[in-house]
C-alpha cells in the first residue's frame, strides 16, 4: 500500500481532515459570538472552546446560565448533550483500546464528532491497518479541526454582536450532521436505525435535559444492529 | 449575566472534567481487552443512532425562528441529505445545504 509509513497516513489525515474546517468555523465562530452577547468575557469563551471542545454541550452551557438555571442542571444537562461521545469511546476501543495509556488519553480529549467518524469510516473500510496507522490518522484528521475550533472561537468572541442574524449561522450545526450522515446510510440497518433515531428523539422531545435523545440512540442502536442481525440469518 | 465570574469558571472546569471522562470512559477503562460481537454490531450503529435524532428537532423546530417551522430550513435540510447520501460527499453536502438555505431564506423573505 502506498499510505503505509507513519508521515503519509498523518498527511492522509490531515487531507481527510481538512474539508470539516469549513464545517468547524462558522459553528464555532457562533459560539464565540453568542457567548459574547451572553455576557462571557474573552478569558471564559477561550475556557471553553479550549477545555471542553464541544460545540453542542458548549451552546447548552451559555444557554442555560443565560437562563439562570442552578449549576447542577447546567453540569447535567450539558453533559447528557455529550452521552454520545460514550459511545463514540466504546466503538473506538476494538481499535485504538491496545494503545499507550497517554495516547488514548489525547484520543479522548480530541474525540470530537468530525474526528470520530472520520477515523471510524477509515478503520472500517481499512480493517487490516496497524494501530499506529489507526493512530497517525487520527490525529492527522484532528490536527486542521482542533485549531481552527479555537481561532474561530477568538474571532467570533472579538467580532462579538457584529454578525446579523440574516446569515443563518445557527443552521450551520444541523447541516453539518446531515452531511456527515448521509453518506453513512449504507444498508437498510443503518436507515431504519436513523428513522428509528428521529421517530424516537421527537416523541420523546418533551423529556427534560436531553434524556430523549439518549432513550432515542439506545432504540436505534438495538434496531440497526437486530435488523442486520436478522437479514445475516436469512442469508445463511 | 447575572454569575459570578468564579462560578463560570467553575462551570468551564467540571464540564471539562465530566466531558473527557465520558469520551475516555471505554478508551480508557477496556483498554485492548476483545468486546463481545452483539456489542460491536451495536455500536456500528452509533453515528446513525445518534445525528439523526440531535438534528430531528433542529430541523423541525429551530431556535433561530422561535421554534417555528421554517420553510427555508427544511428544504435546506432536505438538499444537504439527498446530495450527501447520492454523492458519498460530506463537503457537496454542506454547501449545498447552505446555498439551498440561502436561496430559499432569500426566496422565502
Amino acid at each position: 500500500m502506498a499510505t503505509s509509513n507513519p508521515k503519509s497516513i498523518y498527511l492522509r489525515g490531515i487531507f481527510d481532515g481538512a474539508p470539516f474546517v469549513l464545517v468547524v468555523v462558522p459553528f464555532s465562530l457562533l459560539f464565540g459570538v453568542v457567548a459574547t452577547e451572553a455576557g462571557l468575557p474573552m478569558a471564559q469563551v477561550m475556557g471553553f472552546s479550549i477545555l471542553v471542545i464541544a460545540g453542542a454541550a458548549q451552546f447548552t452551557a451559555v444557554q442555560l446560565m443565560s437562563d439562570q438555571a442552578p449549576l447542577m442542571i447546567i453540569l447535567a444537562t450539558s453533559l447528557a448533550v455529550n452521552l454520545r461521545m460514550a459511545m463514540y469511546s466504546a466503538s473506538m476501543t476494538p481499535h485504538l483500546g491496545g494503545a499507550k495509556l497517554w495516547q488514548r488519553a489525547l484520543v479522548a480529549y480530541l474525540l470530537v464528532d468530525q474526528s470520530y467518524l472520520m477515523a471510524i469510516s477509515h478503520y472500517e473500510k481499512h480493517p487490516k491497518i496497524s494501530l499506529s496507522a489507526k493512530l497517525w490518522y487520527f490525529f492527522g484528521v484532528i490536527t486542521p479541526v482542533a485549531p481552527a475550533w479555537y481561532i474561530s472561537s477568538y474571532i467570533g468572541a472579538l467580532v462579538g454582536t457584529a454578525i446579523p442574524p440574516e446569515y443563518a449561522l445557527d443552521f450551520g450545526l444541523p447541516i453539518t450532521f446531515l452531511a456527515m450522515i448521509a453518506p453513512s446510510l449504507r444498508t437498510v440497518a443503518h436507515i431504519a436505525a436513523a428513522l428509528t433515531s428521529v421517530i424516537v428523539a421527537l416523541a420523546l422531545a418533551w423529556m427534560p435535559y436531553g434524556t430523549g435523545l439518549l432513550v432515542a440512540a439506545l432504540a436505534a442502536m438495538i434496531v440497526g444492529a437486530e435488523y442486520e442481525r436478522r437479514s445475516e440469518r436469512r442469508r445463511a | 449575566m447575572n454569575m459570578a465570574a468564579s462560578q463560570i469558571w467553575l462551570i468551564i472546569f467540571f464540564l471539562a472534567i465530566g466531558t473527557f471522562l465520558i469520551r475516555f470512559s471505554f478508551l480508557g477503562l477496556i483498554g485492548d481487552r476483545e468486546l463481545p460481537e452483539w456489542v460491536l454490531r451495536h455500536l456500528r450503529y452509533t453515528p446513525v443512532a445518534v445525528l439523526p435524532g440531535l438534528v430531528a428537532p433542529l430541523v423541525l423546530w429551530p431556535a433561530a425562528t422561535g421554534g417555528e417551522t421554517d420553510p427555508a430550513r427544511l428544504l435546506a435540510a432536505f438538499a444537504t441529505l439527498t446530495i450527501g447520501y447520492f454523492s458519498k460527499n460530506i463537503l457537496a453536502a454542506i454547501l449545498g445545504g447552505g446555498a439551498t438555505l440561502f436561496v430559499a431564506l432569500w426566496w422565502f423573505s
